[in-house]
């Protein structure tokens, strides 16, 4: 799969069929809390194998306190608490017994804005796999780091200036960096927080391509304040409101026709 | 007389906004604010400004020239027997004429010199009346001037702007030419150093013995000033003292910034620094009182031959002094270090100590070794530590054990006490102080460069 391809693809549609079979993630009545402020209310959720979720809701609402809780990144912010069962898999990754290193290798994430490392485009791939021993040779390296920038299709772009300085790249190519970044280490779960709002529309476009190539591969949660992207790239959608859950179901399904008034409340732009 | 002139240069201050700022309000109830171009308190400061800016300036003038005139006009005013010859004589007698023109010891002078000393007080009186009368008329023109601009539509909000910004350019070159004056000094009396004594020999000379004779049958009867010694003395110290302070200061500034929760950093912190406002005697008491004899008791039972003053001690203690120099430093860059980058590793699964090392650092080091730099110019400039612990002896050696001495101990030796002027001991000092001025300089050159190169990095 390599970038030419990726651009010959046409645009990708919500109506893109949904896998069967088991979910990949489970929630269960997750509760957040962040010192007394209750932020989660009794979440549960089913997240699908190979496949693109969509958070949607106004902004405060918990979409990233959530999909923060499925890589243990709110183990970093000391006031943080999170009760209730989140399963991978079938593993409990609230497990006490569970290594987070090791969780965070198989579910990596992209930020909202991107975040390269100092470092030069090669060592910002080669970070993931050195720290995780994926490779045992430099030449076995410079093959994930090769694999990795094309599945984001970065490779054409940055071939030949691999020493060059992650932060030197334009905005879209840094957050398409990141994603290669986080391709790397070879996830199952690719969560993304925001991953275009910093971008302008043809980076985004990019992206939302790549992302629909990459979801054969990943099962890839995202957040988004963009309906349209939602309705673009996923093909199942949670609305997130105050904390809780409204709604949730596949993506052609919400946007048509919501179950729940303050769905339609927000997707028809009454509040947000 | 000056204070009164300051005090009336407030008042005009004072005046004159009061006045201008009324004009202002009248312009305003008479064509409404919105037609002014500023508001009235700018017509008030610009009036304030055109009074005084003249006064100050022909106050600084006289400052710089009165008293040369008065002092000429006292000088020629003595008889020609009487007249000094030399610049030694000229002092002696302005002493005399001085105090008649302040009305002490006035029996004992000559008449000649009691006419002059007259004469002085006379001048001097005139110079003061001078600086009053003229300053107060400039006051006056200056407000005159400034009053006929005030009108509703007159810029005094920009012309108020341009004042202070020349008061800033006023304030800054003070700075500057300070610095610059106080380079060129030490340059000059190096310079007259150097004629006396070789340069290459002061450089490289590997004997520091600046004793001078006073008769010249005395044994060493003149100094030889080759500072290697203390050059190496120097250095020692400050390698010792910065492998104490280098180590210590990161990593309790890794523990601040990255395992400290925010309550025992705000304990550890103002502690830390306030190891930096400890008066270096107290150190340097500590360190011949406590450290010296323990590490020569602990030498001695290792077999090892210590001398009482060592540079070991000297440079332990120096760098305790200078830990929070490095901590406090680096705490601040690695907490510049932004959030985001600790996420992006810690989502890619790094452990903390892995994302300390393999990020956080290298994405603070331009940072950290400006810390470093600093406090290893502050270890270079340290004295009274190594005075008190190392000693006096210009040992040419690299053994911590032994007793060394640095370049401003020396300078401090040599300018103590009743010394010639400008004999080669006074002045090698000033060579010293050149010396070290140069390698401060260059440290503070290399870390701001570094510092430029890594606020480029976020950009
Ligand atoms: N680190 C934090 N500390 C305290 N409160 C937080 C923190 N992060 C988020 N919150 C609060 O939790 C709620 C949900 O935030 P978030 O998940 O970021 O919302 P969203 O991503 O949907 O905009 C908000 O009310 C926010 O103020
Ligand atoms: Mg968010």
């Amino acid at each position: 799969m390599d970038a030419t391809a990726t651009a010959a693809r046409p645009k990708p549609t919500a109506s893109a069929t949904l896998p069967a079979g088991d979910p990949k993630i489970v929630a269960k009545d997750v509760n957040v809390y962040y010192a007394e402020k209750h932020a989660l209310k009794n979440v549960s959720l089913d997240i699908p194998e190979r496949a693109v979720m969509a958070f949607i809701g106004p902004s405060g609402c918990g979409k990233s306190t959530f999909l923060r809780c499925i890589n243990r990144m709110n183990d970093t912010i000391a006031s943080c608490r999170v009760v209730g069962s989140i399963k991978i898999d079938d593993q409990d990754i609230y497990d006490p017994s569970l290594d987070v290193v090791q969780l965070r290798a198989r579910v990596g994430m992209v930020f909202q804005k991107p975040n390269p490392f100092p470092k030069s485009i090669y060592e910002n791939i080669a970070y993931g796999p050195r720290i995780h021993g994926l490779a045992r040779s430099k030449a076995e390296l410079d093959e994930i780091v090769e694999q990795a920038l094309r599945k984001a299709s970065l490779w054409n772009e940055v071939k030949d200036r691999l020493q060059d300085t992650g932060t030197g790249l334009s905005g879209g190519q840094q957050q398409r960096l990141c994603i290669a970044r986080a391709i790397a280490v070879s996830p199952e779960v690719i969560l993304m927080d925001e991953p275009c709002s910093a971008l302008d529309p043809i980076a985004t476009a990019k992206i939302e391509e790549l992302i629909d190539e990459l979801r054969q591969n990943f099962t890839i949660v995202i957040v988004t304040h963009s309906m349209q992207q939602a309705a673009r790239v996923s093909q199942r959608t949670a609305f997130f409101h105050l904390g809780v859950i409204v709604e949730t179901g596949p993506t052609e399904r919400i946007f048509t026709s919501p179950n729940d008034k303050r769905t339609q409340d927000y997707i028809t732009g009454r509040f947000g | 007389m000056t204070l009164i002139y300051l005090l009336g240069l407030v008042l005009v201050a004072a005046g004159a906004y009061v006045v201008g700022r009324q004009k202002g309000v009248t312009f305003a109830m008479a064509g409404g604010a919105s037609r002014m171009h500023s508001l009235p308190s700018y017509h008030g400061a610009y009036l304030a400004v055109s009074a005084i800016a003249p006064m100050l300036l022909w106050f600084i003038l006289w400052l710089v020239f009165a008293h040369r005139v008065v002092e000429w006009g006292g000088m020629s005013a003595l008889p020609a027997d009487l007249a000094p010859a030399d610049g030694l004589a000229y002092a002696s007698r302005l002493r005399e004429i001085l105090l008649v023109a302040d009305g002490v010891q006035t029996n004992e002078v000559a008449p000649g010199v009691r006419a002059a000393g007259e004469t002085y007080a006379l001048w001097r009186g005139l110079s003061e009346w001078t600086l009053l009368i003229v300053g107060l008329g400039l006051a006056l023109i200056g407000f005159a001037w400034g009053a006929r601009q005030l009108e509703p539509q007159f810029r005094a909000r920009n012309g108020v702007e341009r004042f202070v910004k020349v008061l800033l350019i006023a304030c800054s070159a003070v700075a500057v030419l300070t610095t610059v004056g106080i380079v060129f000094s030490v340059l000059f009396e190096t310079l007259r150093f150097f004629a006396k004594y070789p340069w290459y020999d002061f450089l490289f000379g590997l004997q520091w013995s600046p004793q001078t004779a006073i008769r010249a049958d005395q044994v060493g009867a003149s100094g030889t000033f080759g500072a290697v010694p203390l050059f190496a003395g120097t250095t020692l110290i400050m390698l010792i003292a910065m492998s104490v302070a280098g180590p210590i200061g990161l990593f309790a500034a890794i523990f601040m910034a990255e395992y400290a929760s925010p309550r025992v950093r705000g304990i550890v912190k103002p502690v830390l620094e306030v190891l930096a406002g400890v008066p270096t005697v107290v150190f340097g008491f500590f360190a011949a009182l406590t450290v010296a004899p323990f590490i020569r008791s602990t030498g001695e039972a290792l077999g090892l031959n210590v001398a009482s003053e060592s540079a070991l001690a000297a440079g332990l203690v120096m760098g305790v002094m200078i830990i929070p120099f490095v901590s406090s430093l680096s705490d601040d860059v690695i907490n510049a270090v932004p959030q985001s980058l600790r996420d992006g590793s810690y989502g890619m699964g790094a452990t903390k100590s892995e994302t300390i090392k393999k990020v956080i650092l290298p994405a603070a080091l331009p940072g950290i070794v400006s810390a470093f730099m600093l406090a290893i110019s502050r270890a270079v400039g340290e004295t009274m530590i190594v005075v008190m612990a190392a000693g006096l002896a210009g040992n040419l050696t690299f053994n911590p054990l032994e007793a060394v001495t640095t370049v401003t101990v020396q300078i401090k030796t040599l300018l103590v006490g009743d010394q010639e002027f400008d004999s080669a001991k006074t002045l090698s000092a000033f060579a010293l102080g050149f010396v070290l001025f140069f390698f401060t300089l260059v440290l503070n050159f290399i870390a701001l460069r570094i510092v430029q190169r890594y606020r480029e990095q976020y950009d």
